[in-house]
């Protein structure tokens, strides 16, 4: 099948505040396509998170979605009942939270957690109590060996909190593919890990879908995880997307001047002695929002043109970026 | 300038005891010890930054602390500048303080909400009583704040009106009000998104080159410290076990600590054909520490020796040193693990 397997079309999604209108999320489009690991980086605020809590139904008051269309395996999201998104959640997309510790129940047991999903969600169990939880126990130890965590069984038993930062990362995804989701929407999950708890991580993630055949969305503000482990990467900047196409080009060839800024901000060994370039500035206030390039105040390259509405231009097949820069000739 | 080193730090250890509840006590439960620095020499020279880097936990805040007695050491000594550090009394250590300071890494926890900019950046200048009338210590205040990127104008404002950014430049006017020689930048960048990172470190780097001063530059980024430091020590659960030169220690690192952590480190280069050396496990607690070498537990080279018998610290090149049984074989881990 050539359709993706997630689309999502001018989601719109604000939170109405005391200071006024906050629109999070402005205009987005996604597309998952099937087996493929998408990125999702941009700076804190960008709308990264509230985009995709979006997609899971999961924005909450003073948030709402405010326009779009969520296409998921053929289905709108957005015409299901609360019911339906509930088994639509846990059965066929599972979004792991920044913070394992703060998203994990800190009262149940670990065994408990994945239990409660398997329970939920899983219609092959049996009906008959006790086969029943036989049949959860056997699945959550296999989904906790998926996930590395040595003795399982025994660990079964434990809380969130005995668990170390990386071992907790691995219980959230153990509890994400304890249904075998279609699709993981990994938001963070290793912005408060080492590097090489981080490289743990990612690995069983890029395992796990090998091997489960699922796609996944790994969001992170980190240029370096999106170029080791995706396919294709968006570039997110105050709620609107600004550039996106395959990684080999989005980091090899930036089109955006912010995704240039970002890559030229990254120290690294190799750019020793020579000056890094800051992106100079801020992140504009996400209230009344003048329609212009958001980027207009940090560009180094804004010109009159950009004080206008600005829509993706395709820069090659398949890599576009919202700049009017973008498809014609520039040194 | 003599050539001494500006700062020389040796043998330095610091051990926490852990809390113990009084029925534990009475119960007889042993007193547990978190040995966060275990040994540590290291000297760092006048006008150089000397990275630290390390996985979360193992000793490096505790390390800058203990070399500016924010954290008292259990053993060892630290002489600044001639001076030792360690055996001074409060009011010798309190005017040591003005010529080594320290910048923390939370610029959200680390400055009084309470209390408005002026008053945050001026407290120094009254302790080491550098400012003598309210208007000197005003002028002192705004002078350093327009040098690190904010305006006077913004000095009667309360931290929470700043962005992270901002308020880590607070952080540094506060380090910098004293006019100090010396300075622990713990982590300073950690919590920023990547473009304010870039512009706080070429601030620091700027400030640096202006100012004359001398960094101890902690962070968990390789490549921040690949980028900005001079030296590099790379400390595994309280102990340094590699040490010497940037490019020496991060293009040919030759503990195999350092070359796990090397090569986890995701690259922004879609060209890259990395060899990949995963290290399994987390790392070990500080309270109940591995023998022998206490890398062995997760080290794919460890063999028997390594168990039992802690390895010494030798010289493996120019000003570069690590601390490994199987150095003499020259084994990299990349080589063996393509083997
Ligand atoms: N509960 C909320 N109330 C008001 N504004 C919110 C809320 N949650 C998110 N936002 C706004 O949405 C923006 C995007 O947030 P988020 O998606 O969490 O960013 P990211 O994940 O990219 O760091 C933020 O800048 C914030 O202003
Ligand atoms: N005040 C303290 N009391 C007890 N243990 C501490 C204290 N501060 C740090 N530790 C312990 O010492 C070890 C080293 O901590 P730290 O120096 O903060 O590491 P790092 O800065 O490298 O993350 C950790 O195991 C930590 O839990
Ligand atoms: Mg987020
Ligand atoms: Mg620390």
């Amino acid at each position: 099948m050539n359709a993706p397997l997630l689309s999502v079309t001018d989601l719109r999604t604000v939170f109405d505040t005391r200071a006024g209108r906050v629109c999070a999320v402005d205009g987005v489009n996604v597309e998952v396509r099937r087996g493929e690991c998408l990125g999702v980086v941009g700076e804190s605020g960008s709308g990264k998170s509230v985009t995709f809590a979006s997609v899971m139904g999961l924005v909450r008051s003073p948030g709402r979605i405010d326009g779009g269309a969520i296409i998921f395996d053929g289905r709108d999201l957005r015409t299901l009942t609360p019911q339906q998104m509930r088994k639509v959640r846990g059965r066929d997309i599972a979004m792991t939270m920044q913070d394992a510790l703060t998203a994990l129940n800190p009262a149940l047991t670990v065994g408990e957690q994945i239990g409660e999903v398997l329970e939920a969600h899983d219609e092959t169990l049996p009906s008959s109590r006790g086969a029943r939880n036989a049949a959860i126990r056997e699945r959550s130890v296999e989904m906790l060996s998926l996930v590395g965590i040595p003795s399982a069984e025994s660990r079964l038993r434990q809380y969130p909190h005995e668990f170390s930062g990386g071992m907790r990362q691995r219980i959230m995804i153990a509890i994400a593919l304890a249904c075998r989701p279609k699709l993981l929407i990994a938001d963070e999950p290793t912005t408060a890990l080492d590097v090489t708890i981080q490289a743990q991580v990612l690995e069983l993630i890029t395992d796990i879908r090998a091997k489960l055949g699922m796609s996944v969305v790994l969001i992170t503000h980190d240029l370096g995880v999106v170029t080791e482990h995706c396919d294709r990467v968006m570039v997110m900047y105050a709620g609107q997307v600004v550039e996106e196409g395959p990684v080999r080009e989005v980091i090899g060839s930036p089109s955006h001047p912010y995704t240039k800024g970002l890559l030229g901000s990254i120290p690294r060994l190799a750019l020793r002695g020579q000056k890094i370039k800051p992106i100079e500035g801020q992140v504009p206030d996400l209230i009344d929002l003048p329609a212009q390039c958001r980027f207009y105040s940090r560009c180094t390259l804004r010109q009159d043109v950009c004080k206008s509405l600005i829509s993706m231009r395709e820069a090659t097949p398949g890599h576009s970026a919202r700049c009017v820069l973008v498809g014609k000739d520039r040194p | 300038m003599s050539d001494a080193p500006l700062l020389q730090v040796t043998g330095l250890t610091k051990h926490y005891s852990g809390h113990r509840s009084i029925g534990q006590r009475l119960g007889g439960v042993p007193q547990t010890v978190v040995k966060a620095v275990n040994d540590v020499s290291l000297s760092v020279r006048r006008g150089e930054i000397l990275g630290l880097i390390g996985e979360s936990g193992c000793g490096k805040s505790t390390l800058g602390r203990a070399i500016l007695r924010l954290h008292e050491p259990t053993e060892g000594k630290v002489v600044f500048d001639g001076k030792d550090v360690t055996a001074l009394d409060a009011d010798a250590l309190k005017s040591m303080r003005r010529r080594m300071q320290i910048i923390f890494q939370d610029p959200y926890a680390s400055l009084n909400p309470r209390r408005t900019v002026a008053e945050i950046v001026g407290l120094p200048l009254k302790l080491h009583g550098l400012a003598t009338t309210q208007d000197e210590v005003r002028a002192k205040v705004a002078a350093i704040i327009e040098k690190v990127g904010l305006k006077a104008n913004q000095l009667d404002r309360y931290p929470h009106q700043f962005s992270g950014g901002q308020r880590q430049r607070i952080g540094i006017a506060r380090a910098l009000i004293s006019n100090p020689e010396f300075i622990v930048c713990d982590e300073p960048v950690s919590a920023l998104d990547v473009s304010i990172q870039a512009q706080i470190i070429e601030l620091l780097l700027n400030l640096k080159s202006e100012l004359g001063l001398t960094y101890l530059f902690i962070s968990h980024d390789i490549s921040v410290i690949g980028y900005l430091s001079d030296r590099v020590a790379v400390m595994y659960l309280g102990e340094i076990v590699e040490m010497g030169p940037v490019d020496a220690v991060l293009s040919r690192p030759r503990h195999p600590y350092t070359q796990s952590l090397m090569s986890a480190v995701p690259e922004v280069d879609v060209h890259a054909q990395k060899s990949r050396v995963r290290l399994t496990g987390d790392l070990p607690s500080p309270l109940n520490p591995p023998s022998g070498c206490k890398f062995h537990t997760r080290c794919p080279l460890a063999i028997d020796i390594c168990k039992v018998k802690a390895p010494v610290t030798e010289t493996v090149g120019e000003a570069h040193t690590a601390a490994c049984h199987r150095l003499a074989e020259k084994l990299s881990l990349l080589e063996a693990a393509e083997a």
